[in-house]
């Protein structure tokens, strides 16, 4: 059977196996986190808490701010520390919510339902916003922002995404072999609150395993679900690639998948709503891949929002010597870090301690035309000709050539054999661009 | 973990306990992950991860795929082809190190492109040219047909083929003088076929085209050879197969239209595919990726122009052979090729 698949896109070395067939692990509880203000898209919360202020786990501490925000909750029971600027995984100090912990948990459940089958749609999001779910494929949208359903864009499609295109990476894999009934209780009730008849569940190939535990779970739980297998090829878990893949349509540019009747989730997402909904648990821990080949032993942990890096890393048995790059997600798309002391948010899918890259960079060659960008670029641009335009600083021309649908995903700089930071350019390209429309507006 | 393993690192550093790291943890919180001693992480913008394929594997790769066509112009042609092989690669090479050396930059003969374009000059010249005409010719293609634009990346122009097309023009008949294989050069002035063909109507059968045991340019004869390292190179995808298969499939096409209609007059589209510098020019010359169209649409329109070009020019110009120009003519218009040929990007909405 021929794989169903995007065009273009890249062929990275997968590097799965450290950590593949590692089952879930509980980190025990850590002695203090640090809880960012700001874990998702949209406007920071406001602390409900203050200095010496005892909580709960699950309590909640950062009140959501507005329509596009989501609130935080303690993930330890203990006190209040101090409420201060931290270091963030994106390279500065951002408002975060530092918990001494004290014992075991005390938790503190949200109202809910007694059963969702029977609850209004009403119920459910309002349960779902406030156990402060996001996307916790990396983007960390607010769930309950993309759960809620525009009268003149009807959604008829919900896609469950278990592609886990990033090389490294493998939370989502082992979360669907452990816990398969659960993702998919949370699917139906996320398929619930949009009214869709159809879901799928891709997932892809080099993951037979989960395919077929999902296809099992699927028949036996009785869902409607399709689970398709798709081609091993990167970007596939990008939302708009996904989409194309599964249901065959193209997302329009600068639109929504909502444009075109679909909502994408993370399977750590339906999870955290299956969570939330079923056993009132708000969003305090998540499933992380801590892997490469410069950690002792690669694990997959289930570690508390706010937990330092640094006692993950340890409870891994720490770095190796060769250790060159920390980085906070994958590798393609994640961030590297320089300080250990940073918590594990909703969206932190992996740490990946690598070896590999070297401390000298690399020869940059000039720009051989060779088009493999263009052949690898999934958005249909033409990278390297914006990456030019921006480094010589021609905006509004690469702005027409439509660097603004760019999403980031790597593959260019993957391929380039002249080693171009073409993504860099086109980072200070989109950037540009961004503020010239933001003056003429 | 192995416990030989931490054994080892026991001895390196003293050993690591929660309460012995924790008041130094305060000022650096790796200093207890980073055995022996600390060492900065490296930060980069993601992603992270990049293919091992660079610009010298790349060229080198080219180099590599014309050794075939190479040995085989030595065995055909002998010591005057070693002669003129040696004299192109380093005439170029050398020409570009004074250009760096005037333009006060970094050597960059180590990226293979100069070597490629003595190499691939010298297996479009006749065996009979002098060397020392060859060195003009080598000279020229580096300084003028790459340096000038501003090196590596920057050409319009194939630069192999500028360095021929100023010999073609400077030198017309020693250019044009050819010799068979085994021959030897003593005055016996022999044609190609495409020349036969084309002023005494004599058509070369398909098997001596094939195996290159013919008048022509050093590396052109034996198609075979040319094939063996252009396949090479598409297997590797260091060249666009579109512009081969177009090129050809075009040359094929269009040759064929005329010979159905008039066989006695137009040779048979086998004939004009296996004959002259086509598969070298399409294999080797069309692909250049610095001259040649980024976009996939773009390929197809280069080799089908290419193609077109070439069959006019065989057929109603003056010259038996016209590989070279046809490259040129449509090197020229690829930056416009670009323009009008970008991809629609993923769900581009007409406006």
């Amino acid at each position: 059977m021929r794989l169903l698949s995007f065009d273009h896109g890249v062929h990275p070395a997968e590097y799965k196996s450290f950590s593949s067939s590692k089952p879930i692990e509980v980190q025990p509880l850590p002695n203090e986190v640090f809880v960012p203000l700001q874990q998702h898209i949209g406007r920071p919360c406001e602390p409900l808490v203050k200095k010496k202020d005892e909580v709960k786990t699950g309590q909640v501490i950062g009140q959501a701010s507005g329509f596009v925000s989501s609130p935080v909750h303690s993930s330890v029971t203990g006190v209040v520390k101090n409420i201060g600027f931290f270091m963030h995984s994106m390279g500065h100090r951002i408002p975060m919510i530092h918990i001494e912990r004290k014992g075991e948990d005390d938790w503190e459940y949200l109202e809910k339902p007694d059963d969702w089958k029977s609850a209004s749609v009403e119920e459910l999001d309002k349960v779902i916003l406030s156990a402060g779910i996001v996307g916790m494929g990396g983007a960390a949208f607010p769930t309950h922002v993309k759960l809620k359903v525009l009268p003149e864009k009807p959604i008829d499609t919900f896609i469950l995404n278990g592609c886990e295109c990033e090389p490294y990476l493998t939370c989502d894999h082992r979360m669907m072999l452990e816990k398969s009934d659960r993702i998919l209780e949370g699917m139906a009730i996320a398929m619930k609150v949009l009214n869709v008849k159809d879901g799928f569940i891709g997932i892809e190939n080099n993951k037979k395993d989960a395919i077929e535990a999902m296809r099992q779970r699927v028949e036996a739980g009785g869902y409607p679900f399709k689970v398709v297998p798709l081609k091993v090829k990167y970007p596939q878990g990008a939302e708009k690639m996904l989409i194309k893949a599964i249901v065959n349509r193209k997302v329009p540019t600068g639109g929504l998948p909502g444009d075109v009747g679909v909502i994408v989730s993370n399977v750590g997402t339906v999870h955290a709503i299956m969570e939330a909904v079923v056993e009132g648990k708000p969003l305090v821990s998540r499933v992380v891949a801590v892997t490469g080949d410069a950690i002792q032993t690669p694990k997959n942990v289930e570690a508390r929002v706010g937990t330092p890096l640094k006692s993950v890393l340890e409870n891994c048995g720490g770095l190796k010597e060769n250790v060159t790059q920390v980085i906070m997600g994958g590798p393609m798309m994640g961030f590297s870090q320089f300080d250990v002391s940073i918590p594990i948010v909703k969206a932190t899918s992996g740490i990946v301690c690598s070896g590999l890259t070297s401390e000298v960079a690399e020869k940059v060659y000039p720009c051989i035309r060779c088009n493999s960008c263009v052949t690898a670029c999934p958005m249909y641009l033409l990278p390297n000709r914006l990456s030019r335009l921006s480094e010589k600083a021609f905006y509004e021309e690469s702005d027409q050539l439509g660097i603004l649908n760019c999403i980031e995903c790597g593959s260019c700089v993957y391929v380039c054999p002249s080693n171009i930071p073409i993504l860099q350019w086109l980072r200070v390209g989109k950037y540009k661009v961004n503020e010239l429309k933001r003056k003429q507006t | 973990m192995a416990p030989s393993e931490k054994s080892d690192k026991v001895e390196k550093t003293p050993p690591v306990s929660e309460k012995a790291v924790k008041p130094k943890a305060k000022k650096d919180p790796r200093d207890n992950l980073f055995k022996p001693e600390p060492k900065p992480l490296v930060i980069d913008s993601s992603p992270h991860d990049s293919r091992t394929t660079n610009v010298p594997v790349i060229m080198w790769s080219v180099v590599a795929a014309l050794i075939p066509a190479t040995v085989m112009a030595v065995v055909y042609f002998g010591i005057p082809a070693i002669q003129l092989i040696i004299a192109c690669v380093v005439a170029a090479v050398l020409t570009e190190v004074v250009i760096n050396r005037i333009k006060k930059e970094p050597y960059t003969i180590k990226d293979g492109s100069a070597a490629i374009t003595g190499l691939l000059l010298a297996l479009t010249l006749p065996p009979t040219l002098p060397v020392t005409s060859a060195i003009l010719g080598s000279i020229f293609a580096i300084a003028i047909g790459k340096q000038v634009f501003g090196g590596l990346g920057f050409n319009i122009f194939n630069p192999a083929l500028i360095g021929r097309a100023f010999l073609q023009a400077s030198f017309p008949v020693a250019m044009t003088t050819w010799a068979l294989p085994f021959k030897g050069f003593d005055g016996i002035s022999a044609a190609t076929p495409l020349g036969q063909f084309k002023f005494e109507k004599i058509l070369t059968s398909l098997q001596p085209l094939i195996t290159g045991n013919i008048g022509g340019s050093l590396g052109e004869t034996c198609v075979l050879a040319v094939m063996a390292g252009g396949l090479f190179l598409l297997v590797k995808k260091y060249a666009d197969w579109r512009i081969p298969l177009s090129f050809l499939g075009t040359v094929f096409l269009f040759s064929g239209l005329f010979w159905l209609i008039d066989p006695a007059n137009y040779a048979n589209p086998l004939f004009h595919i296996f004959s002259g510098g086509l598969m070298l020019g399409a294999f080797f010359m069309a692909t250049d990726m610095v001259t040649s169209p980024i976009t996939p649409k773009g390929s197809w329109i280069f080799g089908i122009g290419a193609g077109v070009l070439l069959v006019v020019i065989r057929l109603f110009g003056g010259l038996p052979e016209g590989v070279m120009y046809s490259i040129l003519l449509m090197n020229s218009v690829t930056p416009i090729i670009n323009r009008y040929t970008r991809p629609k990007y993923f769900g581009e909405v007409k406006s």
